[in-house]
């Protein structure tokens, strides 16, 4: 969209064509179909960056994009039908029932991952550690119930979970842990992180879930507890861990970030489908991106374009 | 109000001598049915467990390809079967939709190059531009040119000022791509509610469809249905447009059926003697008669189109929307109000421009028109010269195409600062506010609430509907409480119907006096219009976020968010009850004596009622339709059985909990209806 706005300013529709091939001098993808791929955009900056650095490539590499907003899980209907084309970034931890349905169903395929590793699990603000010297250990967080409780949860701590749609089995976490601590659910990422930022500003206790890759563990200090980790086991089997009698008596799984495409793409564009098959970046770069946004106030197009110019010797690999 | 049913009797009438209250016959059944139900519900369970669970055993199941299964499962097949099999010989279902929408994606194309992306060649990153979009500056000129024509320099001056807004706070180019799918929206929301409108006027059997579907349209909430859009028509704006549509086209088609009804026989007599045909009769001499009632329905498709514009960005409308959801994510509350206040002031340009239009005096006809063609049109020649002189102009100047980012402003960080500051100095008198009403009203309701066995309420109300508006009444309440507790939603609807109660209660007690004191007070009554159109149209998420910050997640800020959005219609309805009282009463009631106080209470309220009941009544509607954005800050009730649904694309699910809400929805509003009913009766009102 914003390269459409880019060459806006162009009356003639020659003299923009040759302006479009003069600028960006594509390779155009011999034989290949040139309608656009659609990719879908989320509503959160990590993805907008992801999708908008692939969006880069497939132009530069001939390709016709073009960025459709939609909703994350909504989206795999679209997938389905190849009303969509890409979608890039399923998180395992939150996407992985809607697209084990999806690549069920044959018509929507996974490219592999992204690069990504997305850790979700309870978090505090670092200034919680002063009234709770035993974090991050898990096994600490019994003795601060007090000090994380408030007045509608008293004496059990208060732990904010993330949306119910996101699954996580915090009840049960609490439950098999014999965690004294009452689960809240917030209902969307946004209140999430709206207690988050109250919270911090007051300097009050607060236990919640965040994730990453995410611009709210670059802007607060703070760290993840410390369960015991995640094995398939855990979850499926009752005897596994501390308590003999519960599953979930673990932390979350961390898991890749997945990338995932409608079945026609392979046929349809094949050296697209390598291009997006090939992506690769890691938290870190990632992390640094969100953050150059969400608290630099600098525009995605201004990040996503940097990091095209610096990683050149990266991305132009993709194609092989 | 519940004094109303006890205390009206129809036997009155016959009987010159009333009987005392405890004997009439209406009052000892209540007494007896109260009685019988606190007996029950305290006693009942260990000899009836399944009054207060109900059975899984007993769901309502329906048939589907040889067994039965649950109704939201049936759903789901149902659409499913729609999608992949059904077809009509020469064409499928799917490509039915998919030619709909593909229809309707031509103008809406042709208007977003206009307004937004200029028009292409090509698709994609692939396109090429070979007009560029109306400039900012062609955009306001035919916007003020067309409120000068429609009414005055005040009016244009107004609308001026909404659009420069758009552009001082860099909401342009958002703003249009919002523009363009609301100029697709409302012409067709505002054509099929007319069409439909008509033929339920024309035809009783088309009338006794439509209503029914009216009253689901309203009140299921639209993440029930966004799924079966997407999947039927695609993904996309268009999909955001029929969504829109739905929501914003039952008032068009009630205010049709209404104005037509009340067109003057005269007029019709009339047009039967210069020998109509059905056609004339309908457009040249109903419609046009009935213009200055259509014009309200208009006027209400835009305001509902533009509640839509956040629902519509989370499946693929962009604009606005979609900077208002962006926004807050990130937690810029600066910036989610600015986008917030973009939608309401291109809603208050478009409202007040309708009305304009509607209350527009036709020109006298002038015998010598002038000859030049620009004279004669001026205003179309100012625009035309306007469009051509900027789309030259910003060729060579970009700052003439496109409104330069430098020339903006922005609140920057004011908003965020002015939460913090409240934050930390005033967290701990708020919290204690909160966990004080918290703890002595909300939990001990919601506790009762849930306490009540399903039969129980389902007799109670049948009862209730049967004292109030006959047996038909009573049954049809019955039957859709049966509904939403054979469907397994029993303890989400009474957290539902909790959520709501206390909201309403709430706007009730903060809108009726609000409404009472602005009625006759000229000025408070403009300042109080201002606030509660601002509340009723600034999305709700740009207030939301803030108050979590304030009062954390749960039902307390879900009571604010419904209680800010739901307050409007007390105001207004209480308002223009107290204002429409008979000034001859009020005249009898001063000679006779009253005291201010009295005349308040012994003649204006009275006579008030109905309307402040249908005021009620519509606050309940309003209430029952912010539940979706209240699942968002965590509250577990059918909104959130319905916003799960759609993050798990789960069609049945969504739409049988979305039917749930309806069905309270209908209750409520047939109870309240018959009750203001019986209330204008007893009053001599009609």
């Amino acid at each position: 969209m914003s390269n459409i706005l880019r060459h806006s300013k162009m009356l003639l529709g020659a003299l923009a064509l040759a302006a479009t091939t003069a600028t960006t001098t594509p390779v155009w993808a011999e034989a290949e179909s040139q309608d656009p791929i659609k990719i879908t955009l989320h509503d959160w900056t990590g993805q907008l960056i992801t999708t908008q650095i692939m969006g880069e490539v497939l132009i530069r590499n001939g390709y016709n994009v073009e960025y459709v907003t939609a909703d994350y899980i909504a989206q795999f209907a679209g997938l389905k039908t190849g009303d969509l084309h890409v979608a890039m970034e399923i998180w395992e931890t939150t996407g992985r029932d809607a697209m084990d349905e999806a690549t069920a169903t044959g018509n929507v395929v996974n490219l592999g991952e992204t690069g990504m590793q997305a850790i979700e699990e309870w978090w505090y603000p670092a200034y919680m550690k002063e009234r709770c010297p035993g974090l991050p250990n898990w096994e600490a967080l019994n003795d601060c119930a007090e000090a994380f409780s408030t007045a509608e949860t008293a004496p059990n701590g208060r732990y904010l979970g993330g949306p119910v749609t996101w699954g996580g089995y915090d009840d049960e976490r609490a439950e098999a842990l014999g965690l004294e601590y009452e689960v809240v659910h917030a209902g969307t990422d946004a209140a999430l992180f709206a207690e988050l930022e109250s919270a911090y500003q007051r300097q009050a206790p607060i236990l919640l879930w965040v994730y990453a890759p995410h611009w709210a563990p670059v802007k607060f200090e703070g760290e993840w507890v410390d369960f015991p980790a995640y094995t398939a086991e855990c979850y499926s089997d009752e005897s596994w861990g501390s308590n003999p009698d519960a599953a979930y008596d673990c932390g979350k799984p961390r898991g890749p970030i997945w990338k995932v495409a409608w079945a026609g793409l392979e046929d349809k564009w094949p050296g697209a489908h390598a291009l997006v098959s090939n992506f690769n970046i890691n938290n870190d770069e990632m992390g640094a991106m969100v953050a150059a946004v969400d608290l630099e106030g600098r525009s995605v197009d201004d990040v996503v374009g940097e990091w095209m110019k610096t990683n050149e010797n990266r991305w132009s690999t993709w194609s092989q | 109000m519940t004094d109303i049913p006890t205390s009206t009797d129809p036997s009155l009438k016959e009987e010159p001598v009333p009987r005392r209250f405890f004997q009439r016959p209406l009052v000892m059944i209540w007494c007896a049915a109260l009685a019988a139900a606190v007996t029950f519900a305290t006693f009942a369970e260990p000899y009836a467990p399944w009054a207060f669970k109900y059975p899984r055993a007993w769901r309502l199941e329906l048939y589907f390809d040889g067994k039965f299964i649950e109704l939201k499962n049936w759903i789901s097949k149902v659409v499913d079967w729609l999608i992949s099999d059904a077809s009509f010989g020469l064409f499928t279902f799917t490509e039915l939709t998919r030619g709909v929408s593909w229809i309707m994606e031509r103008p809406y194309i042709l208007a977003k190059s206009l307004l937004s992306t200029g028009f292409l060649e090509g698709q994609g990153s692939a396109a090429i531009q070979i007009l560029p979009p109306l400039s900012w500056i062609a955009v306001i000129v035919i916007i003020v040119a067309m409120a000068r024509f429609a009414r005055d320099r005040k009016l244009a001056a107004l609308v001026g000022a909404c659009f420069l807004y758009l552009a001082l706070f860099n909401q342009w180019s958002s703003a249009m791509v919002t523009l363009s799918s609301i100029v697709i929206a409302v012409p067709f929301g505002v054509a099929g509610g007319l069409l439909i409108g008509i033929a339920a006027h024309r035809s009783r059997i088309v009338k006794m469809i439509v209503s029914p579907v009216l009253d689901l349209m309203q009140t299921v909430p639209v993440f029930a249905y966004l799924v079966p859009i997407l999947v039927l028509f695609g993904f996309g704006p268009v999909s955001a447009i029929i969504a829109t549509i739905i929501y914003a086209m039952p008032p068009m088609v009630r205010i049709t059926m209404l104005a037509l009804k009340q067109v003057p026989g005269e007029i019709i007599d009339l047009g039967n003697m210069v020998g109509c045909t059905r056609r004339q009769m309908t457009w040249r001499v109903m419609v046009p008669s009935a213009m200055s009632s259509l014009m309200i329905g208009v006027n209400q498709v835009i305001m509902l189109s533009l509640n839509m514009v956040i629902i519509a960005s989370m499946i693929g409308a962009g604009g606005l929307g979609y900077d208002v959801l962006a926004s807050l994510r990130r937690l810029d509350i600066g910036a989610g109000i600015e986008a917030g206040v973009g939608i309401v002031v291109l809603a208050i340009a478009l409202d007040r421009l309708s009305q304009a239009f509607a209350s527009r005096e036709p020109s006298e006809h002038r015998e010598e028109r002038p000859s030049a063609l620009w004279r004669r049109f001026p205003y179309t020649a100012v625009c035309l010269a306007v469009v051509l002189a900027t789309g030259i102009l910003g060729l060579f100047w970009g700052w003439a195409q496109a409104w330069p980012a430098a020339w903006s402003i922005t609140t920057g960080d004011f908003w965020s600062e002015l939460v913090k500051y409240i934050n930390i100095n005033f967290f701990d008198e708020l919290e204690t506010f909160k966990n004080a009403l918290l703890l002595n009203v909300l939990i001990p309701f919601k506790r009762f609430l849930i306490a009540i066995p399903w039969p129980v309420a389902m007799a109670l109300l049948g009862l209730a509907g049967y004292s109030l508006g006959g047996w038909r009444l009573g049954v049809l309440c019955a039957l859709l409480c049966l509904f939403v507790a054979s469907v397994g939603l029993w303890s989400k609807a009474m957290v539902t119907v909790y959520l709501c109660g206390i909201s309403v209660m709430f706007a009730c007690l903060i809108g009726i006096p609000v409404g009472i004191a602005a009625a006759e007070r000229e000025r408070v009554w403009r300042v109080v219009r201002v606030v509660i159109d601002t509340l009723q149209t600034l999305p709700s998420f740009v207030y939301l976020m803030p108050v979590v910050m304030l009062f954390r997640v749960g039902d307390f800020t879900a009571m604010i968010a419904v209680v800010a959005y739901a307050l409007a219609p007390a105001v207004r309805y209480t308002a223009h009850g107290i204002r429409q009282v008979d000034p001859q009463l009020l005249e009898a009631g001063v000679v006779s004596g009253c005291t201010p106080g009295q005349l308040l209470r012994k003649i204006k309220l009275k006579l008030a009622l109905p309307e402040i009941m249908l005021g009620i009544n519509q606050t309940i509607m309003l209430a029952l339709s912010m539940l979706v954005i209240t699942a968002l800050v965590g509250t577990r009730e059918l909104g959130q059985e319905v916003y799960i649904a759609l993050t798990k694309a789960d069609i049945g699910r969504g739409l049988v909990a979305g039917f749930c809400v309806a069905f309270i929805a209908i209750i409520a509003d047939r109870l309240i209806t018959a009750g203001a009913q019986r209330a204008r009766a007893r009053l001599g009102l009609q």
